[in-house]
C-alpha cells in the first residue's frame, strides 16, 4: 500500500476511528488539540459520536459511561489534562472497563511547558489514580507506531476489559511522517454480554461498578484484577532491540528520545564506539526480563538512560531491571529541551570510559 | 385476595438500606413505577452517584452504572450519546449534584442531553455523617456547620432547579416533595412527564425532589417531614419552574 | 544524501508550507522523510520554524542541532539559526524581508528576493514557492520536475488556475541560484 503524509495527532485520530472507536470524548490542549479536531469532523461522518468536554474530567466520565454501556470509547489529552483524568482511569480499571486513553506528553510540573515532554512516566505506569491497578502503556517511537498501537489499544482494552493508554510526546504528536495503513492481527475478542445496553428481556440487570462495600469483596475484587495484571505481564511486554548484539554501552530510551539515539548509535558506531539502543515499547508492562538479560551479557558494559525528564522516571524499571549487574547513567532534560545527537554520543562514550 | 400493595416490577427484591424515614425508598419506587407504566424499565440504564444512594444499583431492576463523585452526568452522556433511543436517567443527591458535579450538570443541561436527572436534595451529606451541603439552609446545623450555616461564612443555598431553567438545553425543570400524599403523586406525575419528554428528545428534564433526612438532622421521621414543609419548602418553592410544553402554548 | 533543514520565519510566511512541499517531494522521490514544527506562541505572530529531513535511509531523529541547509525567511531566522548551520552548509535568506548578510565564510549564503518576485509575478502568496526553487535550484537535493509535479496535484478543480502562477514563481526561485 501506499505511504501517505500524516501529522501525529491525525494519523492517531484516523487510527482510532480504523479501529472502530464508537465514540470520542475530550477537551483541548496543546499539543493534542488535533485528535479532538479531527474527530469532531470525521467521527460524525462515520455515524460516531464526538462531544467536546467541558473538561477533562467530564470526558473521562462520559468515556466510562460508554464504554460501559459496550462502546468503543476514546479521550486524549496532554499532562495536566491527563492528571485530570486519573479519577476516572482508576474507576475505569475498577470497574473492568476497556478504553483507549492517549497522552500527548508536554512538560511540567503544574502548567509546565507546552514543549514535548516525559515527565508521566510515573503517572501512567503505576497509576496515576488511587488504588492498586495497571493499565497497559504503549509507547511509540514513531508515526506508524502511533497509528499501529492506537488501533490494538482498542483490541487490548477490550481482551482484558481495561484502560489502555498510548503515550506519545507532544513532538510524535506534531510532526509529519509517511506512514502505511495496515491491517492489524485481529484478537478473538469475547461478547460484551457485561456491558449495560438495557435489560432487553435478560434474567438479571447488569451494573458496571467499582464499589465493594465489604472489604473482603473488595480484596477478591483486587485479586481478580491483580490475576489480570498478570496476564497482561505474560502476554503484553513489547520492546525493540537495536544494534544490541555486540553492544557495550546501551542507550535505553523511549519515545522521541529513542529515535534520536539511533543517530546517535549511527554517529557512535562510525567512530568504532559499540552501542545499542534497548527501547521498551510497552512501559507497563515493562520488558524487565529481556532488559535483565541483555544487562547479563558480558560484553555490555555500561547502560545511559535518556529521558525527556529532569530527574529520570524510567531509569527507576531500568535500575530494577539490570539489578546492579551493569552501571547505569542518566541523561535528560525537563520538557521541551529535547537531548540532543551529541549529548548522548558524549554521554555513551563517558559511561564507556568509566567502566574500562 | 385482592392485592392492594406491592412492590414495583421496576425495583430488584433487595432489601433498601436507607435510614428509618428516609425519602429515598419513596423517590425509587416512583421513579420504578414510572419506568414501569410508560414501558421503558426494559430499556433504561441508569447512573447512580456517590452518597446516600449510591447503592441504587442494587435497587433498580434495570440496567446500572455507578459512577464516580459528581459525574453521573457526563457518564449519562456517554451512554445517551451512544445509545440515542433508550430512556437514560441519573439519580442523585445535593453534595453530588450540587457541589462536586455543578460542572458536569450545568453542561449536559447546555448540551441539552436527553436523558433525565432526579435531583434528592435533603439539604446535606448523609453518608458521610452529616456535614453542611451547598443546599443546607440557613441557620440549620450540621457537623462542619455546628453552629448553624451563615450567609457571610458559606453564602446562601443553592437552588439548581432555578438555575438549570435558565439554560435552553433544560427543557423541563419541577421542584417536587414526597411529604404527603397529594404532593407524592405531583412528584410521580413530574418524574413520568420527564421521562416522556426525554422520550420525544425534548432535551435535558430535571426532577428535584426535596427530602428528609431523619438521622442526620437529628429529628424523628414525622418531625422531619414537618421541617421539610415548614423550612425547606419556604426557600426551595414547590411547583414547575420551566415546561417548554407550557411555554410553547 | 541526508539533508537536515531548517525552514523558519514569521507566521504566515508558509514557513510550515515549504516544509511540507519538501517532504512530500522528498517522498514522491522515494526519499525518507520527517517534519517537525515548532509549536506555540510563536505560530501566533513571532517566529516560527520547521525541522525537515531527507535521508536514503530511515530517519531517525527528526529534529537535530546542527543543520545542513537553513531557509531563512525573516531576520531574526538568521540570528538565531545562521550560527549553527553545519559547515560547508547553505543559507538561503529571504533578502526582500531580510537586509542584514550572513557573516560566516564557512557556509555559503544565497539571497533570494522572495515577495519581490512573488509581486512581479503577480501574488505575494508565492512567496515560499520561489525560495523553494531557490532550494532545489541551489542543493539539486531534489528534481525540478517533482516539485512541478507536485503543483500540478496541489491546485485542481478551480484552483488550478493557480498552477501557471506557482509554476513561474518556481522557475524564478530556481533562477536566483544560477
Amino acid at each position: 500500500m501506499a505511504k501517505e503524509l500524516w501529522k501525529g495527532n491525525e494519523a492517531i485520530a484516523e487510527a482510532a476511528i480504523r479501529a472502530g472507536c464508537d465514540c470520542f470524548f475530550g477537551y483541548p490542549i496543546t499539543p493534542q488539540s488535533e485528535v479532538p479536531e479531527y474527530m469532531s469532523l470525521h467521527m460524525p461522518e462515520h455515524g460516531k459520536v464526538f462531544v467536546q468536554s467541558e473538561s477533562e474530567v467530564a470526558a473521562i466520565n462520559m468515556v466510562y459511561g460508554a464504554a460501559g454501556s459496550g462502546m468503543r470509547a476514546m479521550t486524549s489529552s496532554s499532562s495536566p489534562g491527563i492528571s485530570l483524568k486519573q479519577e476516572g482511569i482508576t474507576y475505569l480499571a475498577g470497574a473492568e472497563l476497556p478504553a483507549v486513553i492517549v497522552n500527548c506528553m508536554r512538560g511540567g510540573p503544574g502548567l509546565g511547558t507546552i514543549q514535548p515532554g516525559q515527565g508521566d512516566y510515573y503517572q501512567a505506569t503505576r497509576g496515576g489514580g488511587n488504588g492498586d491497578y495497571r493499565t497497559v502503556v504503549l509507547a511509540p517511537s514513531n508515526i506508524q507506531e502511533a497509528v499501529d498501537f492506537t488501533q490494538e489499544a482498542f483490541d487490548i482494552a477490550d481482551q482484558y476489559r481495561n484502560p489502555v493508554m498510548v503515550v506519545c510526546d507532544g513532538l510524535i504528536g506534531q510532526m509529519m511522517e509517511p506512514i502505511e495503513w495496515r491491517e492489524l492481527p485481529k484478537r478473538n475478542l469475547a461478547p460484551k454480554d457485561w456491558a449495560t445496553t438495557g435489560k432487553h428481556g435478560r434474567d438479571h440487570t447488569n451494573v458496571v461498578n467499582s464499589l465493594f462495600i465489604d472489604p473482603n469483596e473488595c480484596d477478591v475484587h483486587n485479586d481478580h484484577l491483580a490475576a489480570k495484571y498478570a496476564e497482561m505481564e505474560k502476554n503484553e511486554v513489547r520492546w525493540d532491540e537495536h544494534n544490541c548484539e555486540d553492544a557495550e554501552v546501551i542507550i535505553t530510551a523511549y519515545g522521541t528520545p529513542a529515535r534520536i539515539a539511533l543517530t546517535a548509535i549511527e554517529q557512535l558506531r562510525e567512530e568504532g564506539v559499540k552501542a545499542g539502543l534497548f527501547r521498551p515499547i510497552t512501559l507497563w508492562p515493562f520488558p524487565e526480563k529481556a532488559l535483565h538479560d541483555l544487562a547479563a551479557k558480558p560484553q555490555v558494559k555500561a547502560f545511559v538512560d535518556v529521558e525527556m525528564s529532569s530527574t529520570g522516571q524510567m531509569i527507576d524499571d531500568v535500575r530494577l531491571a539490570v539489578e546492579g549487574q551493569k552501571p547505569i547513567s542518566y541523561l535528560g532534560h525537563a520538557g521541551g529541551v529535547m537531548p540532543t545527537v551529541e549529548e548522548m554520543v558524549e554521554a555513551a562514550k563517558k559511561a564507556l570510559k568509566e567502566v574500562k | 385476595m385482592a392485592i392492594v400493595y406491592q412492590k414495583s416490577a421496576g425495583l430488584t427484591d433487595k432489601q433498601l438500606h436507607y435510614c428509618p424515614g428516609c425519602h429515598h425508598g419513596i423517590i425509587h419506587k416512583l421513579v420504578a413505577e414510572s419506568l414501569v407504566e410508560l414501558g421503558l424499565l426494559d430499556d433504561a440504564i441508569g447512573v447512580c452517584p456517590v452518597g446516600c444512594s449510591v447503592f441504587a444499583y442494587n435497587y433498580f431492576n434495570c440496567d446500572m452504572q455507578e459512577a464516580a463523585h459528581g459525574r453521573a452526568p457526563a457518564v449519562a452522556t456517554g451512554i445517551k450519546r451512544t445509545h440515542p433511543n433508550q430512556p437514560i436517567f441519573t439519580y442523585q443527591g445535593d453534595g453530588d449534584l450540587a457541589s462536586i458535579g455543578t460542572a458536569e450538570i450545568v453542561h449536559a443541561a447546555m448540551r441539552g442531553e436527553k436523558f433525565t436527572t432526579i435531583f434528592v436534595n435533603n439539604a446535606i451529606y448523609g453518608m458521610t455523617g452529616g456535614q453542611m451541603a451547598p443546599t443546607t439552609l440557613i441557620g440549620q446545623k450540621a457537623t462542619t456547620c455546628p453552629l448553624g450555616r451563615t450567609k457571610e461564612q458559606a453564602g446562601m443555598p443553592i437552588r439548581m432547579a432555578e438555575m438549570l431553567a435558565t439554560l435552553d438545553g433544560c427543557v423541563y425543570a419541577e421542584r417536587v416533595c414526597v411529604a404527603d400524599m397529594a404532593n407524592l403523586n405531583k412528584a410521580k406525575k413530574a418524574i413520568k412527564k420527564a421521562f416522556q419528554l426525554q422520550m420525544e428528545n425534548k432535551g435535558f428534564t430535571f426532577v428535584e425532589v426535596l427530602s428528609t433526612c431523619p438521622t442526620n438532622w437529628g429529628m424523628t421521621p414525622l418531625k422531619a417531614v414537618e421541617w421539610l414543609k415548614e423550612n425547606m419548602a419556604a426557600y426551595y418553592p414547590l411547583g414547575v419552574v420551566k415546561d417548554i410544553e407550557t411555554e410553547a402554548k | 544524501m541526508k539533508k537536515e533543514i531548517i525552514i523558519s520565519g514569521f507566521g504566515g510566511q508558509g514557513v510550515m508550507s515549504i516544509g511540507k512541499n519538501l517532504v512530500e517531494a522528498g517522498m514522491a522521490e522515494g526519499f525518507q522523510v520527517t517534519w517537525a514544527p515548532s509549536y506555540g506562541p510563536e505560530m501566533r505572530g513571532g517566529t516560527a520554524n520547521c525541522s525537515v529531513v531527507l535521508s536514503d535511509k530511515p530517519v531517525g531523529s527528526p529534529v537535530f542541532s546542527f543543520p545542513t541547509e537553513l531557509i531563512a525567511m525573516n531576520g531574526p531566522s538568521i540570528d538565531k539559526f545562521a550560527p549553527t548551520v553545519l559547515s560547508g552548509g547553505l543559507v538561503l535568506v529571504n533578502s526582500s524581508v531580510v537586509s542584514k548578510k550572513v557573516e560566516r565564510s564557512d557556509v555559503k549564503a544565497l539571497y533570494v528576493p522572495c515577495e519581490g518576485i512573488a509581486y512581479e509575478v503577480g501574488n505575494p502568496k508565492v512567496a515560499n514557492m520561489v525560495m523553494l526553487g531557490a532550494y532545489v535550484a541551489a542543493t539539486g537535493a531534489l528534481k525540478p520536475e517533482t516539485i512541478e509535479q507536485m503543483i500540478h496535484e496541489m491546485f485542481t478543480g478551480a484552483k488550478a488556475k493557480l498552477v501557471p502562477l506557482n509554476l513561474e514563481a518556481l522557475k524564478r526561485g530556481m533562477a536566483c541560484a544560477q
